[in-house]
Protein backbone atom coordinates (compact mmCIF):
# COMPACT_ATOMS: atom_id res chain seq x y z
CA UNK A 1 0.00 0.00 0.00
CA UNK A 2 2.31 2.67 -1.24
CA UNK A 3 0.16 5.90 -0.38
CA UNK A 4 0.87 4.80 3.22
CA UNK A 5 4.71 5.30 3.04
CA UNK A 6 4.80 8.71 0.78
CA UNK A 7 3.75 12.54 2.12
CA UNK A 8 1.24 14.46 0.93
CA UNK A 9 -0.81 17.70 0.78
CA UNK A 10 -2.20 18.03 4.31
CA UNK A 11 -0.55 14.62 5.58
CA UNK A 12 -0.71 16.36 9.27
CA UNK A 13 -4.75 15.40 9.22
CA UNK A 14 -5.34 13.46 5.83
CA UNK A 15 -4.03 9.98 5.67
CA UNK A 16 -5.10 9.71 1.66
CA UNK A 17 -7.72 10.40 -0.54
CA UNK A 18 -9.63 7.57 -2.34
CA UNK A 19 -11.67 8.04 -5.65
CA UNK A 20 -13.98 5.28 -6.61
CA UNK A 21 -16.01 4.86 -9.71
CA UNK A 22 -18.62 2.49 -10.86
CA UNK A 23 -19.34 1.19 -14.20
CA UNK A 24 -21.69 -1.93 -15.77
CA UNK A 25 -21.18 -3.69 -19.55
CA UNK A 26 -24.17 -2.93 -21.67
CA UNK A 27 -26.45 -5.96 -22.01
CA UNK A 28 -25.09 -8.03 -19.37
CA UNK A 29 -27.14 -8.34 -16.17
CA UNK A 30 -25.29 -6.94 -13.62
CA UNK A 31 -23.41 -8.98 -10.99
CA UNK A 32 -26.39 -9.92 -8.04
CA UNK A 33 -28.18 -11.84 -10.71
CA UNK A 34 -25.36 -12.62 -13.69
CA UNK A 35 -24.70 -16.13 -14.32
CA UNK A 36 -21.13 -17.33 -14.02
CA UNK A 37 -20.50 -17.79 -17.53
CA UNK A 38 -21.51 -13.76 -18.00
CA UNK A 39 -19.03 -13.09 -14.61
CA UNK A 40 -15.88 -14.79 -16.96
CA UNK A 41 -16.98 -13.31 -20.06
CA UNK A 42 -16.89 -9.94 -18.02
CA UNK A 43 -14.18 -10.70 -16.24
CA UNK A 44 -12.09 -11.95 -19.67
CA UNK A 45 -13.14 -9.06 -21.38
CA UNK A 46 -11.74 -6.04 -18.58
CA UNK A 47 -8.45 -8.12 -18.45
CA UNK A 48 -7.50 -8.04 -22.18
CA UNK A 49 -8.49 -4.09 -22.45
CA UNK A 50 -4.97 -4.02 -20.46
CA UNK A 51 -2.82 -6.88 -21.35
CA UNK A 52 -3.93 -5.54 -25.18
CA UNK A 53 -3.12 -1.85 -23.65
CA UNK A 54 0.25 0.62 -25.45
CA UNK A 55 -1.88 4.02 -24.95
CA UNK A 56 -1.18 4.03 -21.40
CA UNK A 57 2.04 3.23 -19.32
CA UNK A 58 1.01 3.63 -16.15
CA UNK A 59 -0.32 1.68 -14.15
CA UNK A 60 0.97 -1.17 -14.85
CA UNK A 61 -1.84 -4.69 -13.13
CA UNK A 62 -1.72 -7.53 -11.94
CA UNK A 63 -4.87 -9.80 -12.76
CA UNK A 64 -6.13 -12.09 -9.95
CA UNK A 65 -8.95 -14.22 -9.88
CA UNK A 66 -10.13 -14.32 -6.10
CA UNK A 67 -11.35 -17.55 -5.78
CA UNK A 68 -7.20 -18.31 -6.31
CA UNK A 69 -6.51 -15.67 -3.24
CA UNK A 70 -5.83 -17.65 0.27
CA UNK A 71 -8.41 -15.96 2.32
CA UNK A 72 -5.89 -14.23 4.68
CA UNK A 73 -5.02 -12.58 1.73
CA UNK A 74 -8.24 -11.57 0.80
CA UNK A 75 -8.92 -10.15 3.99
CA UNK A 76 -5.64 -7.63 3.82
CA UNK A 77 -6.92 -6.53 0.53
CA UNK A 78 -10.23 -4.97 2.33
CA UNK A 79 -8.23 -3.97 5.28
CA UNK A 80 -5.82 -1.66 3.10
CA UNK A 81 -8.58 -0.60 1.30
CA UNK A 82 -7.26 -2.17 -2.01
CA UNK A 83 -10.27 -4.61 -2.33
CA UNK A 84 -14.21 -4.56 -0.46
CA UNK A 85 -15.49 -7.39 1.26
CA UNK A 86 -18.42 -7.51 -1.37
CA UNK A 87 -15.75 -8.78 -4.09
CA UNK A 88 -15.30 -11.36 -1.52
CA UNK A 89 -18.60 -12.40 -1.42
CA UNK A 90 -18.89 -12.64 -5.21
CA UNK A 91 -15.83 -15.43 -5.61
CA UNK A 92 -16.70 -17.36 -8.14
CA UNK A 93 -16.82 -14.61 -10.66
CA UNK A 94 -14.98 -11.81 -9.26
CA UNK A 95 -11.39 -10.58 -9.99
CA UNK A 96 -9.35 -8.03 -9.10
CA UNK A 97 -6.40 -5.79 -11.05
CA UNK A 98 -4.14 -4.52 -8.96
CA UNK A 99 -2.05 -1.82 -9.73
CA UNK A 100 2.03 -2.92 -9.70
CA UNK A 101 2.46 0.10 -7.23
CA UNK A 102 -0.57 -0.24 -5.09
CA UNK A 103 -2.66 2.80 -6.06
CA UNK A 104 -4.97 1.75 -8.69
CA UNK A 105 -7.45 -1.19 -8.12
CA UNK A 106 -9.94 -2.11 -10.61
CA UNK A 107 -12.34 -4.88 -8.88
CA UNK A 108 -14.27 -7.03 -10.90
CA UNK A 109 -18.00 -8.57 -10.66
CA UNK A 110 -18.06 -6.80 -7.42
CA UNK A 111 -21.55 -5.15 -6.80
CA UNK A 112 -21.34 -3.62 -10.19
CA UNK A 113 -19.13 -5.35 -13.31
CA UNK A 114 -16.17 -2.64 -12.76
CA UNK A 115 -15.42 -0.58 -9.72
CA UNK A 116 -12.09 0.74 -10.06
CA UNK A 117 -10.61 3.38 -7.56
CA UNK A 118 -7.13 5.09 -6.76
CA UNK A 119 -5.99 6.16 -3.04
CA UNK A 120 -3.05 8.78 -2.74
CA UNK A 121 -1.48 9.80 0.08
CA UNK A 122 -3.34 13.33 1.35
CA UNK A 123 -5.79 15.60 0.12
CA UNK A 124 -5.58 14.95 -3.88
CA UNK A 125 -9.01 14.25 -4.99
CA UNK A 126 -8.43 16.00 -7.87
CA UNK A 127 -5.11 13.92 -9.00
CA UNK A 128 -7.33 10.58 -7.51
CA UNK A 129 -9.85 11.18 -10.17
CA UNK A 130 -7.52 12.13 -13.31
CA UNK A 131 -5.56 8.89 -12.90
CA UNK A 132 -8.68 7.10 -12.88
CA UNK A 133 -10.76 8.92 -15.74
CA UNK A 134 -7.67 7.40 -17.73
CA UNK A 135 -7.93 4.34 -16.46
CA UNK A 136 -11.89 4.38 -17.35
CA UNK A 137 -10.21 5.55 -21.29
CA UNK A 138 -8.70 2.57 -21.33
CA UNK A 139 -11.86 0.34 -20.70
CA UNK A 140 -13.62 2.13 -22.44
CA UNK A 141 -11.96 2.30 -25.82
CA UNK A 142 -12.91 -1.84 -26.15
CA UNK A 143 -15.81 -1.69 -24.06
CA UNK A 144 -19.54 -0.04 -24.12
CA UNK A 145 -20.57 0.89 -21.01
CA UNK A 146 -24.22 0.68 -19.52
CA UNK A 147 -24.74 4.60 -20.01
CA UNK A 148 -28.46 6.57 -20.41
CA UNK A 149 -28.24 10.07 -21.78
CA UNK A 150 -29.97 11.11 -18.83
CA UNK A 151 -28.88 9.41 -15.96
CA UNK A 152 -25.37 8.75 -16.80
CA UNK A 153 -23.37 5.64 -15.90
CA UNK A 154 -25.79 3.09 -14.83
CA UNK A 155 -25.42 1.36 -11.77
CA UNK A 156 -26.55 -1.83 -9.78
CA UNK A 157 -28.09 0.55 -6.85
CA UNK A 158 -29.81 4.01 -7.79
CA UNK A 159 -27.53 5.61 -4.90
CA UNK A 160 -24.26 5.59 -7.39
CA UNK A 161 -26.14 6.30 -10.62
CA UNK A 162 -25.04 9.47 -12.79
CA UNK A 163 -21.68 9.90 -12.65
CA UNK A 164 -21.06 6.43 -10.27
CA UNK A 165 -18.03 8.25 -9.14
CA UNK A 166 -17.63 8.13 -4.87
CA UNK A 167 -14.62 10.08 -3.45
CA UNK A 168 -13.51 9.64 0.06
CA UNK A 169 -11.21 11.60 2.50
CA UNK A 170 -9.69 9.59 5.65
CA UNK A 171 -8.62 12.51 8.04
CA UNK A 172 -7.39 11.79 11.52
CA UNK A 173 -9.27 14.61 14.02
CA UNK A 174 -8.19 13.73 16.94
CA UNK A 175 -8.64 17.54 18.94
CA UNK A 176 -12.09 18.13 17.50
CA UNK A 177 -13.11 14.84 18.47
CA UNK A 178 -11.26 15.99 22.07
CA UNK A 179 -13.34 19.13 21.84
CA UNK A 180 -16.57 17.45 21.15
CA UNK A 181 -16.94 19.81 18.06
CA UNK A 182 -17.22 16.55 15.92
CA UNK A 183 -21.24 16.32 15.91
CA UNK A 184 -21.42 19.75 14.48
CA UNK A 185 -19.33 19.24 11.85
CA UNK A 186 -20.98 15.73 10.92
CA UNK A 187 -24.41 17.64 10.59
CA UNK A 188 -23.01 20.46 8.99
CA UNK A 189 -21.32 18.10 6.31
CA UNK A 190 -24.66 15.87 5.47
CA UNK A 191 -26.52 19.66 4.71
CA UNK A 192 -24.23 19.79 1.80
CA UNK A 193 -24.04 15.99 0.89
CA UNK A 194 -21.22 15.18 2.18
CA UNK A 195 -20.93 12.23 4.37
CA UNK A 196 -19.01 11.01 7.39
CA UNK A 197 -18.43 7.58 9.46
CA UNK A 198 -15.96 6.37 11.51
CA UNK A 199 -13.20 4.09 9.32
CA UNK A 200 -11.96 1.94 12.33
CA UNK A 201 -14.63 -0.03 14.65
CA UNK A 202 -18.55 -0.96 14.08
CA UNK A 203 -21.34 1.37 14.68
CA UNK A 204 -20.81 4.75 15.76
CA UNK A 205 -17.45 4.29 17.23
CA UNK A 206 -14.53 6.37 15.45
CA UNK A 207 -11.21 4.56 16.57
CA UNK A 208 -7.93 6.33 16.44
CA UNK A 209 -10.64 9.32 15.74
CA UNK A 210 -10.27 8.35 12.06
CA UNK A 211 -13.29 9.66 10.26
CA UNK A 212 -13.64 8.97 6.31
CA UNK A 213 -15.61 11.70 4.61
CA UNK A 214 -17.37 11.20 1.16
CA UNK A 215 -20.16 12.95 -1.29
CA UNK A 216 -23.46 11.59 -1.12
CA UNK A 217 -25.13 12.28 -4.27
CA UNK A 218 -23.55 11.06 -7.61
CA UNK A 219 -26.35 12.43 -9.92
CA UNK A 220 -26.83 16.05 -10.71
CA UNK A 221 -23.56 17.66 -10.16
CA UNK A 222 -20.64 16.53 -12.32
CA UNK A 223 -17.46 14.96 -10.99
CA UNK A 224 -15.28 18.28 -11.17
CA UNK A 225 -18.65 19.74 -8.71
CA UNK A 226 -18.08 16.59 -6.54
CA UNK A 227 -15.00 17.13 -6.01
CA UNK A 228 -14.25 20.66 -5.62
CA UNK A 229 -17.22 20.30 -2.99
CA UNK A 230 -15.35 17.97 -0.96
CA UNK A 231 -12.11 19.44 -1.56
CA UNK A 232 -13.33 22.77 -0.29
CA UNK A 233 -15.13 21.04 3.01
CA UNK A 234 -11.95 19.17 4.12
CA UNK A 235 -10.31 22.39 3.80
CA UNK A 236 -11.72 23.65 6.40
CA UNK A 237 -11.98 20.89 8.50
CA UNK A 238 -8.20 20.87 8.39
CA UNK A 239 -7.85 24.08 9.57
CA UNK A 240 -10.52 23.83 12.43
CA UNK A 241 -8.44 20.45 13.50
CA UNK A 242 -4.98 22.42 13.09
CA UNK A 243 -6.47 25.15 15.21
CA UNK A 244 -7.88 23.05 17.62
CA UNK A 245 -4.65 21.09 17.90
CA UNK A 246 -2.26 24.36 18.83
CA UNK A 247 -4.88 25.35 21.17
CA UNK A 248 -4.95 21.99 22.51
CA UNK A 249 -1.42 21.87 23.32
CA UNK A 250 -1.00 25.52 24.48
CA UNK A 251 -3.56 25.11 27.18
CA UNK A 252 -2.64 21.63 28.54
CA UNK A 253 1.97 21.84 27.88
CA UNK A 254 3.36 19.26 29.71
CA UNK A 255 0.26 16.97 30.50
CA UNK A 256 -0.19 16.86 26.47
CA UNK A 257 3.36 16.18 26.09
CA UNK A 258 2.97 13.56 28.75
CA UNK A 259 0.43 11.97 27.64
CA UNK A 260 2.15 11.52 23.97
CA UNK A 261 5.28 9.85 25.14
CA UNK A 262 3.09 7.59 27.57
CA UNK A 263 1.36 6.24 24.96
CA UNK A 264 4.94 5.66 22.83
CA UNK A 265 5.91 3.87 26.50
CA UNK A 266 2.78 1.46 26.45
CA UNK A 267 3.33 0.65 23.06
CA UNK A 268 7.13 -0.18 23.57
CA UNK A 269 6.30 -2.10 25.96
CA UNK A 270 2.91 -3.60 26.21
CA UNK A 271 2.21 -7.32 26.52
CA UNK A 272 -1.34 -7.40 25.73
CA UNK A 273 -2.71 -4.95 22.81
CA UNK A 274 -6.46 -4.85 22.53
CA UNK A 275 -7.95 -2.94 19.67
CA UNK A 276 -9.54 0.25 21.29
CA UNK A 277 -6.79 1.00 23.10
CA UNK A 278 -3.87 0.54 20.49
CA UNK A 279 -6.02 2.61 18.08
CA UNK A 280 -6.61 5.30 21.23
CA UNK A 281 -2.32 5.05 21.99
CA UNK A 282 -1.87 5.34 18.20
CA UNK A 283 -4.07 8.83 17.89
CA UNK A 284 -2.42 10.00 20.53
CA UNK A 285 0.92 9.30 19.21
CA UNK A 286 -0.10 11.06 15.63
CA UNK A 287 -0.98 14.01 17.50
CA UNK A 288 2.22 14.49 18.83
CA UNK A 289 4.22 14.03 15.98
CA UNK A 290 2.41 16.54 13.64
CA UNK A 291 3.20 18.94 16.37
CA UNK A 292 6.36 18.34 16.19
CA UNK A 293 6.76 16.72 19.80
CA UNK A 294 8.01 13.44 18.46
CA UNK A 295 11.38 13.18 15.97
CA UNK A 296 11.97 9.57 16.46
CA UNK A 297 8.71 8.62 14.14
CA UNK A 298 7.41 10.14 11.14
CA UNK A 299 3.70 10.64 9.96
CA UNK A 300 3.93 7.55 7.62
CA UNK A 301 5.51 5.40 9.77
CA UNK A 302 3.05 6.06 12.70
CA UNK A 303 0.17 5.58 9.50
CA UNK A 304 1.95 2.53 8.66
CA UNK A 305 2.17 0.57 12.21
CA UNK A 306 -1.50 1.87 12.35
CA UNK A 307 -2.16 -0.68 9.25
CA UNK A 308 -0.01 -3.18 10.92
CA UNK A 309 -2.05 -3.79 14.04
CA UNK A 310 -5.28 -4.09 12.14
CA UNK A 311 -6.82 -7.91 12.71
CA UNK A 312 -6.49 -9.15 9.53
CA UNK A 313 -2.30 -7.84 9.36
CA UNK A 314 -1.69 -9.51 12.53
CA UNK A 315 -2.91 -12.75 11.68
CA UNK A 316 -0.74 -12.64 8.87
CA UNK A 317 2.45 -11.87 10.94
CA UNK A 318 1.21 -14.84 13.14
CA UNK A 319 1.16 -17.42 10.55
CA UNK A 320 -1.72 -18.97 11.85
CA UNK A 321 -5.37 -18.38 12.66
CA UNK A 322 -5.45 -16.87 15.83
CA UNK A 323 -8.49 -15.94 18.49
CA UNK A 324 -9.52 -12.79 19.54
CA UNK A 325 -7.28 -12.92 22.98
CA UNK A 326 -4.00 -14.42 21.36
CA UNK A 327 -4.78 -11.36 18.38
CA UNK A 328 -4.14 -9.04 21.61
CA UNK A 329 -1.13 -10.68 22.70
CA UNK A 330 0.29 -10.94 19.00
CA UNK A 331 -0.47 -7.46 18.08
CA UNK A 332 1.49 -6.21 21.12
CA UNK A 333 4.15 -8.44 20.33
CA UNK A 334 3.97 -7.29 17.08
CA UNK A 335 3.82 -3.69 17.39
CA UNK A 336 6.73 -3.49 19.98
CA UNK A 337 9.13 -5.03 17.51
CA UNK A 338 8.47 -2.41 14.77
CA UNK A 339 8.67 0.40 17.18
CA UNK A 340 12.30 -0.79 18.54
CA UNK A 341 13.37 -1.52 14.74
CA UNK A 342 12.35 2.35 14.07
CA UNK A 343 13.83 3.86 17.25
CA UNK A 344 16.87 2.04 16.28
CA UNK A 345 17.33 3.02 12.41
CA UNK A 346 16.01 6.41 13.39
CA UNK A 347 18.85 7.11 15.99
CA UNK A 348 21.56 4.14 14.52
CA UNK B 1 -34.09 -5.26 27.74
CA UNK B 2 -31.47 -3.70 29.26
CA UNK B 3 -29.07 -1.16 27.91
CA UNK B 4 -26.12 -3.27 26.00
CA UNK B 5 -23.54 -0.34 27.39
CA UNK B 6 -24.35 0.31 31.16
CA UNK B 7 -26.25 -2.80 31.59
CA UNK B 8 -28.50 -0.90 34.39
CA UNK B 9 -30.84 1.14 32.36
CA UNK B 10 -33.92 0.18 30.28
CA UNK B 11 -33.06 0.41 26.23
CA UNK B 12 -35.04 2.63 24.89
CA UNK B 13 -33.06 3.38 21.59
CA UNK B 14 -33.27 0.46 18.97
CA UNK B 15 -30.60 1.59 16.51
CA UNK B 16 -29.61 -0.87 13.00
CA UNK B 17 -26.73 0.23 11.00
CA UNK B 18 -25.10 -1.01 7.74
CA UNK B 19 -21.81 -1.05 7.77
CA UNK B 20 -19.99 -2.61 4.84
CA UNK B 21 -23.23 -4.22 4.02
CA UNK B 22 -23.20 -6.28 7.84
CA UNK B 23 -25.77 -4.97 9.82
CA UNK B 24 -25.19 -4.55 12.92
CA UNK B 25 -27.83 -3.82 15.98
CA UNK B 26 -27.13 -1.97 19.18
CA UNK B 27 -29.92 -1.38 22.01
CA UNK B 28 -29.12 1.68 24.14
CA UNK B 29 -30.43 3.84 27.35
CA UNK B 30 -31.32 7.35 26.31
CA UNK B 31 -28.06 8.54 28.13
CA UNK B 32 -25.59 6.04 26.53
CA UNK B 33 -27.10 6.62 23.41
CA UNK B 34 -26.61 10.06 23.41
CA UNK B 35 -22.57 9.73 23.97
CA UNK B 36 -22.82 8.25 20.72
CA UNK B 37 -22.10 10.87 18.20
CA UNK B 38 -24.06 9.82 15.49
CA UNK B 39 -27.40 9.74 17.33
CA UNK B 40 -28.09 13.20 17.02
CA UNK B 41 -28.28 12.85 12.99
CA UNK B 42 -31.53 10.24 14.14
CA UNK B 43 -31.42 6.68 13.95
CA UNK B 44 -30.50 5.22 10.93
CA UNK B 45 -32.37 3.08 8.57
CA UNK B 46 -30.66 0.41 6.32
CA UNK B 47 -30.13 1.77 2.62
CA UNK B 48 -32.69 -0.35 1.66
CA UNK B 49 -35.49 0.36 3.55
CA UNK B 50 -35.10 4.06 2.31
CA UNK B 51 -35.42 2.98 -1.50
CA UNK B 52 -38.06 0.86 -0.87
CA UNK B 53 -39.80 3.64 1.24
CA UNK B 54 -39.29 5.99 -1.70
CA UNK B 55 -40.48 3.17 -4.00
CA UNK B 56 -43.80 2.73 -2.25
CA UNK B 57 -44.18 6.58 -2.63
CA UNK B 58 -43.40 6.38 -6.51
CA UNK B 59 -45.18 3.47 -6.87
CA UNK B 60 -48.73 4.64 -5.34
CA UNK B 61 -49.53 7.17 -7.52
CA UNK B 62 -48.51 4.93 -10.37
CA UNK B 63 -49.73 1.50 -9.30
CA UNK B 64 -52.13 0.38 -11.76
CA UNK B 65 -49.60 1.64 -15.00
CA UNK B 66 -47.95 -1.31 -15.44
CA UNK B 67 -48.71 -5.19 -14.84
CA UNK B 68 -47.31 -6.92 -11.69
CA UNK B 69 -46.04 -9.54 -13.75
CA UNK B 70 -44.03 -7.50 -16.62
CA UNK B 71 -39.89 -8.39 -16.90
CA UNK B 72 -37.30 -6.72 -17.84
CA UNK B 73 -36.57 -8.24 -21.49
CA UNK B 74 -32.59 -8.34 -20.59
CA UNK B 75 -31.91 -9.79 -17.27
CA UNK B 76 -35.40 -10.68 -16.29
CA UNK B 77 -35.80 -8.85 -13.42
CA UNK B 78 -39.91 -8.12 -12.52
CA UNK B 79 -41.24 -5.43 -10.09
CA UNK B 80 -41.58 -7.15 -6.68
CA UNK B 81 -38.17 -8.94 -6.96
CA UNK B 82 -36.48 -5.44 -7.69
CA UNK B 83 -38.79 -3.95 -5.24
CA UNK B 84 -37.00 -6.83 -2.10
CA UNK B 85 -33.38 -5.93 -3.12
CA UNK B 86 -33.39 -2.64 -4.15
CA UNK B 87 -31.35 -2.99 -6.28
CA UNK B 88 -31.52 -3.20 -10.41
CA UNK B 89 -30.92 -6.11 -12.55
CA UNK B 90 -29.00 -4.58 -15.61
CA UNK B 91 -28.63 -0.90 -17.66
CA UNK B 92 -32.14 -1.92 -18.99
CA UNK B 93 -34.07 -1.71 -15.78
CA UNK B 94 -33.78 1.49 -15.83
CA UNK B 95 -35.49 2.54 -18.80
CA UNK B 96 -37.73 -0.72 -17.84
CA UNK B 97 -38.53 0.75 -14.34
CA UNK B 98 -38.51 4.67 -15.15
CA UNK B 99 -41.51 5.49 -13.84
CA UNK B 100 -40.53 3.68 -10.50
CA UNK B 101 -36.91 4.71 -10.32
CA UNK B 102 -37.54 8.65 -11.21
CA UNK B 103 -39.31 9.66 -7.60
CA UNK B 104 -36.70 7.88 -5.94
CA UNK B 105 -33.72 9.10 -7.88
CA UNK B 106 -35.30 12.44 -7.27
CA UNK B 107 -35.40 11.68 -3.98
CA UNK B 108 -31.66 10.04 -3.18
CA UNK B 109 -29.61 12.80 -5.48
CA UNK B 110 -32.30 16.21 -5.93
CA UNK B 111 -31.31 15.81 -9.32
CA UNK B 112 -32.57 13.48 -12.38
CA UNK B 113 -29.87 14.95 -15.12
CA UNK B 114 -26.56 13.89 -15.40
CA UNK B 115 -23.88 16.63 -16.26
CA UNK B 116 -20.65 14.73 -15.76
CA UNK B 117 -18.46 12.59 -17.92
CA UNK B 118 -20.25 10.79 -21.15
CA UNK B 119 -18.08 7.86 -22.69
CA UNK B 120 -16.47 8.76 -26.29
CA UNK B 121 -18.14 5.67 -27.77
CA UNK B 122 -21.87 6.11 -28.33
CA UNK B 123 -21.79 9.23 -26.03
CA UNK B 124 -20.14 11.50 -28.35
CA UNK B 125 -23.67 12.35 -29.42
CA UNK B 126 -24.60 13.34 -26.36
CA UNK B 127 -21.35 15.46 -25.79
CA UNK B 128 -22.21 17.66 -29.36
CA UNK B 129 -25.87 17.93 -27.92
CA UNK B 130 -24.91 19.20 -24.84
CA UNK B 131 -22.41 21.63 -26.78
CA UNK B 132 -25.40 22.51 -28.96
CA UNK B 133 -27.56 23.25 -26.17
CA UNK B 134 -24.84 25.86 -24.54
CA UNK B 135 -24.20 27.26 -27.72
CA UNK B 136 -28.21 28.19 -28.78
CA UNK B 137 -28.00 30.10 -25.12
CA UNK B 138 -24.77 32.09 -26.51
CA UNK B 139 -26.76 32.73 -29.30
CA UNK B 140 -29.86 33.89 -27.69
CA UNK B 141 -28.35 35.84 -25.68
CA UNK B 142 -26.51 37.50 -28.74
CA UNK B 143 -29.40 37.99 -30.27
CA UNK B 144 -30.80 40.12 -27.36
CA UNK B 145 -27.80 42.03 -27.46
CA UNK B 146 -27.80 42.62 -31.21
CA UNK B 147 -24.53 41.63 -31.39
CA UNK B 148 -25.87 40.24 -34.88
CA UNK B 149 -22.01 39.24 -36.33
CA UNK B 150 -21.47 37.43 -33.54
CA UNK B 151 -25.06 35.55 -33.60
CA UNK B 152 -24.00 34.59 -37.26
CA UNK B 153 -20.89 32.78 -36.07
CA UNK B 154 -22.42 31.00 -33.32
CA UNK B 155 -25.37 29.92 -35.85
CA UNK B 156 -22.85 28.40 -38.33
CA UNK B 157 -21.22 26.59 -35.44
CA UNK B 158 -24.35 25.28 -34.41
CA UNK B 159 -25.10 24.33 -37.96
CA UNK B 160 -21.56 22.40 -38.18
CA UNK B 161 -22.20 20.63 -35.15
CA UNK B 162 -25.24 19.43 -36.20
CA UNK B 163 -23.99 18.02 -39.62
CA UNK B 164 -21.99 15.66 -38.48
CA UNK B 165 -23.73 14.64 -36.05
CA UNK B 166 -26.61 13.33 -38.63
CA UNK B 167 -23.09 11.58 -40.41
CA UNK B 168 -21.92 9.93 -37.07
CA UNK B 169 -25.32 8.00 -36.33
CA UNK B 170 -25.42 6.77 -40.14
CA UNK B 171 -21.98 5.35 -39.74
CA UNK B 172 -22.99 3.68 -36.25
CA UNK B 173 -25.92 2.11 -38.22
CA UNK B 174 -23.75 0.57 -40.75
CA UNK B 175 -21.75 -1.00 -37.78
CA UNK B 176 -24.42 -2.08 -36.53
CA UNK B 177 -25.18 -4.19 -39.56
ZN1 LIG C 1 -27.06 2.78 29.17
ZN1 LIG D 1 -32.83 -5.60 -16.48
Amino acid sequence: MSWINETGPARDVVLSSRTRIARNVANIPFPSIMKPEHGEQVAQKIRSCFSSNTSLEEPRFNFMYMRDVPAVEQQILVERHLASQDLMENIKVSALLLDTKEKVTVMINEEDHIRMQCILPGLQLNQAWEVLSKVDDVIEEQVEYAFHEKLGYLTCCPTNVGTGLRSSVMMHLPALTMNKQMNVILQTISKIGLTARGIYGEGSEALGSIYQISNQITLGPSEDDIISNLTIACKQIIDKERFARKALYKTSGIQFDDAVWRSIGILQNARVLEIKEFMALISQIRLGVSLGLVSAFTLEKIDGLMTIGQPAGIVKKSGKSADASEIDIIRADVIRETMKEKILTKEG
Amino acid sequence: MLCQECKQKQATVHMTKIINHKKTESHLCEDCARSHEDFIQGPSFSLNDLIFGFMDMGHSQKASEKPVSSECGVCGMDYKRFKKMGRLGCGECYKFFENELGPVLGRIHGNTQHTGKVPKRGGSDLQIKRQITRLRGELKRAIELEAFEQAALLRDEIKELEKPQELQEGDANELDK
